[in-house]
């Protein structure tokens, strides 16, 4: 047995008016609609949760999660830009530092580079705890600059006339402490950029400090985040409530990106049809002209979750992924023995 | 030429109208219904017209001025110095300069210095003032040249200055910012302005109503020798003519008389013209001459001369009354016509002007002058004050100089040949000097003329680039804070292009202080004579010829010229045209103003200094006389601006004769009687208010609310701001330039040294913390260093030396082994002053200071250096947050003392509390810092930095701040920045086009989801960045509690204030709450017991205060009783005892 048509929308959709957008919340729990058995199933679950990987790179990932609530998708994506540990330059011991940059900015400037380091590796450090091989990584930052012997005559640009006028991220030197060296042989840890640039130099001036690297969670400092950005969006849906024909139907594609809207042909006539909803960016163009009114609905689909993950490079974006879910799963296993004592029940 | 046709069909216009004509075309296939081609880049003309003239141009000019010519004025005024003692003597300055500035120490290397060091050393930047004498010297005359008399302070940037003209690599070397304006002065090591000051105009009539509602006519006569204010007043309908140095008001014929004007009817007739109804209204005066029975100049000169004030210094013989009165007409009264041979006619016919003026406007023909019309002021700037107290200095130089050779000619026998030259050299440096205190006080007191002003100059205000800016455009007013008059503060209509319209403070000083235009121009004096010969030429008639029944016939127009009568013409219109072609061919100087006063029938040219005036394109013939091609050739650097006014394309325009000009705004504008075009509208605007976008969306007080916080913002202040060391430095750590910039942005150079940050912001109310524009800020926007600054602060010493051959030491630091060392010696290195780059925690000493314990006795012989005693005196840092020795600079001042400047820096990352504000007048502080996964998030991913509540938009009608919003998100989309100049900018309907490619909604708000639930917001979010201002006003600097902590020594009170760690007063509204409640305890124990609370022993007896167990008046024990008063009280009946009142306590069981 199905819902009627508005009753399934309210159900399965967040509708998109011209100045608001309805149906947000979703109301799928037992006994709200009849004939739907909304109790929580595994079985059901399973067989409607779907991901789907759309793209991936070294850097970035996009993937559709399909069938959770919008509490589970959030979660995720919280926990991917506040709770995945990674491991970020923490402290600065400075040696020397006589380049325009203050100490405090040059510290804060390093701790916000990017480390390519697997944090799994790695034990977080506690207050008391001293440095060791397993919780801290050490970089030597030593530049200094000067003239260059025979640089050419007249010429203007720093890079010609100076050695190291400019400190970039790859001036870093990973000094190995104790099994480090062994332990992380193949993939040497370094920045994840080369060309970040740090500070600018001038002949006389030296930069000479020492860096600690600790891990920590992306809510205490935003430089240990793993992600540039995680989020997602709901599915676009497009429905054409009547035909839309002639010179109206190409100003009804104008109204969409490219790709998302064709004009085919019917009868001799042109007419607009939606072939690809998910490329909409949900602009609300077309609810502004008077021609549309009633013509058209637009929808997002309310388990439907676009999720895009763009990593700063330490961890891969797939691993990423995997990873907030291991922090959720932590999270449960820690309050799940809580929640059974608050309950009576045995966990 | 833009050929633009616009191609009418027929059929448009079915019906005949009688408007065919104008369809068909004309020539080469146009029409005359063609739009108007518009001349593109005409702003173009702003930047040349700022490369040449700067944007403190008004300060550097009328420095030179003073420089090169008031200076020599100045001194050929007063070239020759005598002697009473020897008549042959004499001393001639032939000559007057200035030299560059140099350093005073006569055996440095390098002889020059740049303002730079005299800011980090504490030292004037100033040049030797050179003459060229010619004196007598036993029998023959000697001539020297160069001779030093003292030093002038030089103006940054003035032709002195060795800044000017240099490159920007050869500024970098000087350590000197190329953006900084210049136009102050580094006296002591202190930038000082001197503020534009503006005054009602000098030698003009104004005719106004007295407080008795009476009219009255009044000229401020002021020449080099005089400055004097003569008033004709009514007073019981009769006129007189009132003069400070006559102390009774003269009845006006009887004045008239004794200026030689004896006959009734030719003094009628000067005044009345014609006019019977003037006549019937002047008449009575006749008769008041002849009811004193004056009838003859020698009379009226006796009645005159019995009411003179004689203010003689050397009672030399008495002068006969009449000789009295001849004198204080011919030089006191309108002392600025000036009388030769005691010719009157001049003078009488002025003062006949003035009483046909008051006559007019008692009769309403004509209405009474408008004291605040722009057009009546005049601007007094640096070169003008510092000339009047250079001829106050060089006068006194002078007569001491005078006075001393008159003491050594005195002396018989010399044993040296007298030379005036060694006098000059010893005479000390009382002009120097004289400089240095006038401009580093800002007392301007000069006898001579009465002048004692206070808060002349000011401490150019470095908190950011634009407040230094906007110090250098100020003008302040003469006007007392106090009085509750509105016609100053208002907004004046004649203010249009030359004085700024939204730059003014709030509260007291409103509408007082105002801010120059971006183009306006102060005018510096002009040379009168060639004016006077020009004019004749042109075929006025002298005034000297004429009589009254001339002077006033209906076609007739009497020429001014500063004020005074030069002649009439019967051709006004020709006669103005053609002084102004003359101008426009450069025969006359751009800065001659010349415009009819039709009311008045007169036509009024100025040349002098002090007026503002504007450069505007000259309209001819419907056209504006700038072609494309002229604004082609200024692009391609071809023309510049000066060219411009060569060829008579762009002329100066005064408030007066822009007020008899028709200037159109735009071209289309352009109607056959406008004979100007604006330049550039937003011009309007001065440099301050032009960082607004969109200021013309705004209500008009948020603009003026930006102004006065756009001065607070912490930014980049200069080039060498890492180079400065100054009292108090902000600088923020990642300063940008704004998205949605100006065309004054640009020119301003804000762009180069902004103040801000490009925040992106959501309008939408989040969490409860964002009430009362409270911002939400996003915590992993600071994390990344959104907002985040730096404060500077300097701490200075010098190390004396003493007369006594004492003098103060620097001590190293303890062994850190040693028992005397603790963490504050942590920062100091060996030589006793804290090393950069050390941290310094509250009580850190940072410069081991020690002082001789004896400075005063002198020292026995034998006593060497090992028998001083040093007491300990080490400057403790005072902050509770740790700074960072940012520079530590030892140097020695002009005395030769030591002197050490620590500078500290704190760097700091907003918190909650701190101050934030957008370029609208939206100021707000921080009311939660929030962590980015629970900040909402489009579907992008992009969460805002600032979450902005919508309350703030309905009430403040800041349409211009959403256009911002607009314009940067189609900015950001776009890949460049754009334009919300005034009156311009880029246009709404475009920047939405630009949102609507890129796939957004065309009204910049996006479907948002909730960072805290994961389901989308059921409203669309207003989503983009704006420009966020940081504000100096940080919570660090202001927070503050004590539960116990010091008190006052007098009264045993907590301190007050934050500095001192005081305590929070309970006030007196708060006190009535308490008393109104009736908690009774609450107030003793807020008043007394946690105040000032003090046991006292009173005997019960007598009722006074004695010792425990003990009355000292009673001589006995028997009765004393302890209790408890605040100390206070107890002073106050000390006090009173003091005073022979004596105060007894009464003591009761309380009920």
């Amino acid at each position: 047995m199905s819902l009627p048509e508005h009753l399934e929308t309210l159900r399965t959709r967040v509708v998109i008016e011209k100045d608001s957008v309805h149906n947000v919340s979703s109301s799928d729990y037992p006994h709200q609609y009849p004939g739907i058995d909304s109790s929580w199933n595994l079985e059901k679950f399973k067989e409607q949760f779907q991901v789907k990987i759309n793209r991936l790179s070294d850097l970035e990932m996009e993937f559709d999660l399909i069938g959770v609530d919008a509490s589970i998708a959030n979660a995720f994506r919280r926990i991917l830009l506040a709770e995945v540990a990674t491991m970020a330059i923490e402290k600065v011991y400075v040696m020397n530092n006589t380049s325009i940059i203050q100490d405090e900015v040059l510290a804060h400037r390093l701790g916000l580079i990017p480390i390519k380091a697997d944090p799994l590796l790695f034990d977080f450090k506690g207050e008391e705890d001293g440095p060791t091989d397993l919780n801290t990584i050490v970089f030597k930052l030593n530049v200094k600059c000067e003239r260059k012997e025979g640089a050419p005559k007249g010429a203007t640009d720093p890079k010609d006339l100076y050695t190291n006028s400019q400190v970039l991220s790859k001036d870093l030197v990973w000094e190995p402490k104790g099994e480090q060296a062994e332990r992380f042989a193949d993939d040497p840890i370094r920045p994840v950029l080369d060309d970040i640039l740090i500070a600018k130099l001038r002949p006389g001036q030296e930069i000479d400090v020492e860096l600690h690297c600790h891990k920590g969670v992306g809510k205490e400092h935003a430089k240990w985040s793993p992600v540039a950005t995680a989020s997602y969006r709901l599915l676009p849906e497009i429905k054409i409530l009547k035909p839309i024909t002639g010179a109206d139907a190409t100003k009804f594609q104008k109204c969409f990106p490219p790709g998302v809207i064709d004009i085919v042909e019917e009868n001799g006539e042109k007419l607009a049809k939606v072939v690809n909803a998910r490329k909409d960016t949900v602009s609300r163009e077309v609810l502004r002209h008077k021609e549309f009114e009633d013509k058209v609905r637009l929808t997002r689909v309310r388990d439907h979750f676009i999720f895009n993950i763009e990593s700063a490079g330490a961890i891969p974006p797939q691993d990423l992924f995997v990873q907030a879910v291991g922090v959720l799963i932590e999270k449960i296993k820690a309050i799940k023995p809580a929640l059974a004592q608050a309950t009576g029940e045995s966990a | 030429m833009v050929s633009a046709t616009k191609d009418l069909k027929q059929g448009d216009h079915p019906a005949k109208d009688g408007f065919e004509p104008l369809l068909n075309e004309t020539f080469a296939g146009k029409h005359l219904t063609d739009p108007i081609p518009e001349i593109k880049d005409k702003w173009k003309l702003l930047p040349a017209f700022l490369k040449v003239k700067g944007l403190v141009k008004q300060h550097i000019d009328s420095f030179n001025y003073f420089v090169n010519i008031d200076l020599k004025k100045i001194v050929k005024a007063n070239q020759r110095v005598t002697s009473d003692v020897d008549p042959h003597f004499f001393l001639k300055y032939c000559d007057i300069y200035v030299g560059i500035p140099e350093r005073t120490d006569a055996d440095a290397a390098n002889q020059p210095y740049t303002p730079h060091e005299c800011r980090l050393r504490d030292l004037t930047y100033s040049a030797n003032i050179y003459v060229d004498i010619e004196y007598v010297r036993g029998r023959t005359i000697v001539r020297r040249k160069k001779v030093a008399i003292g030093r002038l302070p030089i103006m940054l940037r003035s032709q002195q200055c060795i800044l000017t003209g240099k490159s920007e690599a050869e500024l970098a070397k000087l350590t000197e910012c190329p953006l900084d304006p210049g136009g102050y002065f580094v006296v002591k090591g202190v930038e000082k302005v001197i503020l534009v000051q503006e005054q009602l105009s000098k030698n003009r009539i104004i005719v106004e109503m007295d407080k008795k509602n009476n009219v009255m006519a009044s000229v401020q006569s002021s020449t080099h020798e005089r400055k004097s204010k003569t008033a004709i007043i009514v007073k019981h309908d009769r006129i007189y003519l009132k003069h400070n140095s006559i102390s009774e008001d003269v009845p006006i014929v009887v004045a008239m008389k004794a200026m030689g004007v004896q006959s009734d009817k030719e003094i009628a007739q000067l005044i009345c013209g014609n006019d019977h109804d003037l006549l019937d209204l002047f008449s009575i005066n006749i008769e008041e001459a002849s009811k004193l029975k004056i009838y003859t100049q020698k009379q009226a000169l006796d009645f005159i001369g019995s009411k003179v004030k004689v203010n003689r210094k050397i009672s030399g013989p008495r002068r006969p009354w009449a000789d009295e009165a001849l004198e204080v007409l011919a030089t006191v009264v309108l002392a600025h016509i000036p009388v030769e041979n005691l010719n009157f006619r001049e003078k009488s016919i002025y003062a006949a002007m003035m009483v046909r003026r008051v006559l007019q406007a008692v009769n309403h023909q004509v209405e009474v002058d408008d004291r605040d019309y722009v057009g009546n002021k005049r601007l007094e700037l640096a070169g003008q004050l510092l000339s009047l107290l250079f001829e106050d200095l060089f006068k006194k130089f002078n007569s001491d100089l005078k006075l001393n050779i008159d003491k050594v000619l005195k002396k018989v026998n010399r044993t040296q040949e007298f030379d005036v030259h060694n006098q000059i050299i010893l005479h000390g440096d009382h002009i120097t000097s004289g400089f240095i205190r006038a401009i580093s006080t800002g007392n301007w007191v000069l006898k001579r003329f009465k002048m004692d002003r206070a808060g002349i100059t000011h401490v150019l205000s470095r908190l950011s680039y634009i407040s230094a800016l906007g110090m250098m455009t100020r003008i302040a007013s003469q006007f007392e804070k106090t009085r509750k008059v509105s016609g100053p503060r208002a907004l004046q209509p004649s203010q249009w292009g030359m004085l700024c319209t939204s730059d003014t403070p709030e509260g007291e000083a409103c509408g007082l202080v105002k801010n120059l235009a971006l183009m306006t121009h102060i005018t510096t004096d002009n040379e009168e004579s060639p004016i006077r010969n020009l004019v004749f030429v042109l075929g006025v008639e002298d005034v000297n010829m004429l009589t009254g029944a001339e002077l006033y016939q209906p076609n007739v127009f009497v020429v001014f010229l500063n004020g005074s009568i030069l002649g009439i013409t019967r051709r006004a219109e020709k006669f103005v045209h053609d002084f102004r072609r003359m101008r426009r061919a450069g025969r006359v100087s751009e800065f001659v103003s010349i415009f009819i006063n039709d009311h008045q029938r007169t036509i009024n040219l100025s040349s002098d200094g002090g007026r503002i005036c504007r450069p505007l394109i000259i309209v001819e013939n419907r056209k504006p006389r700038v072609t494309q091609q002229h604004i082609n050739d200024l692009i391609a650097e071809k023309l510049t601006f000066e060219d411009f006014l060569k060829k008579g394309l762009v002329e100066y325009l005064d408030v007066n004769e822009e007020s008899d000009s028709n200037i159109a705004t735009y071209e289309p504008d352009i109607i056959p009687e406008s004979t100007h075009l604006e330049i550039e509208p937003f011009t309007i605007l001065g440099a301050v208010a032009g960082l607004i976008p969109y200021p013309h969306h705004n209500q008009s007080p948020r603009n003026t609310y930006q102004c006065a916080m756009g001065k607070q913002a912490i930014g980049a202040i200069a080039y060498n701001q890492l180079n400065r060391i100054d009292t108090l430095l902000y600088l923020m750590v990642y300063p940008q330039q704004p998205m949605v910039k100006t065309k004054t942005i640009e020119l301003i150079g804000y762009d180069k040294l902004p103040a801000g940050q490009n925040a992106t912001v959501a309008v939408m109310s989040y969490s409860g913390y964002d009430i009362e524009d409270a911002l939400v800020l996003n915590k992993s926007g600071l994390d990344r260093g959104f907002g985040r600054c730096q404060v500077m602060r300097k701490y200075a010493t010098m190390v004396k030396q003493y007369p006594n051959g004492t003098h103060d030491r620097l001590v190293d630091p303890p062994q850190p082994d040693s028992e005397l060392w603790n963490s504050t010696y942590a920062a100091l290195d060996a030589d006793g002053i804290a090393s950069p780059a050390e941290p310094l925690e509250s009580g850190s000493i940072y410069i081991n200071k020690q002082v001789p314990s004896n400075t005063n006795a002198e020292l026995g012989v034998g006593s060497g250096v090992q028998n001083i005693t040093y007491k300990g005196a080490p400057m403790r840092y005072k902050s509770p947050q740790t700074g960072y020795v940012d520079k530590v600079l030892l140097t020695t001042t002009e005395s030769d003392q030591t002197l050490i400047k620590v500078l500290v820096r704190q760097t700091r990352r907003p918190e909650l509390g701190d101050k934030f504000s957008s370029r609208h007048g939206q100021k707000g502080v921080c009311g939660i810092i929030v962590q980015q996964e629970d900040m909402p998030f489009t579907d992008l991913g992009v969460t805002p930095d600032i979450i902005m509540n919508p309350h703030g938009f309905p009430s403040r009608m800041t349409v211009g701040k959403m256009i911002e919003l607009l314009a940067g998100k189609a900015g950001v989309l776009a890949g460049k920045l754009q334009y919300g100049t005034a009156f311009g900018g880029s246009k709404v309907a475009d920047m939405s086009q630009i949102l609507i490619e890129n796939g957004f909604s065309y009204s910049g708000k996006d479907y948002v989801t909730s960072g805290i639930t994961g389901e989308p917001l059921s409203a669309y979010i207003f989503f983009g960045p704006i420009y966020y201002q940081k504000l100096k006003h940080m919570v660090m600097d202001k927070m503050h509690a004590r539960a116990r902590g010091p008190r006052a020594t007098l009264t045993r009170q907590p301190t007050e204030g934050r500095s001192r760690d005081g305590g929070l007063r309970l006030g007196e509204m708060e006190r009535d709450c308490l008393i109104g409640y009736g908690a009774s305890m609450l107030l003793l124990e807020r008043l007394m017991i946690s105040s000032d609370a003090f046991e006292i022993h009173v005997c019960e007896e007598c009722g006074l205060i004695g010792y425990a167990g003990w009355c000292q008046f009673c001589k006995s024990s028997k009765k004393m009783k302890s209790m408890q008063i605040p100390y206070a009280a107890k002073l106050l009946f000390q006090e009173l005892m003091s005073m022979n009142i004596c105060t007894r306590l009464m003591l009761d069981d309380a009920l």
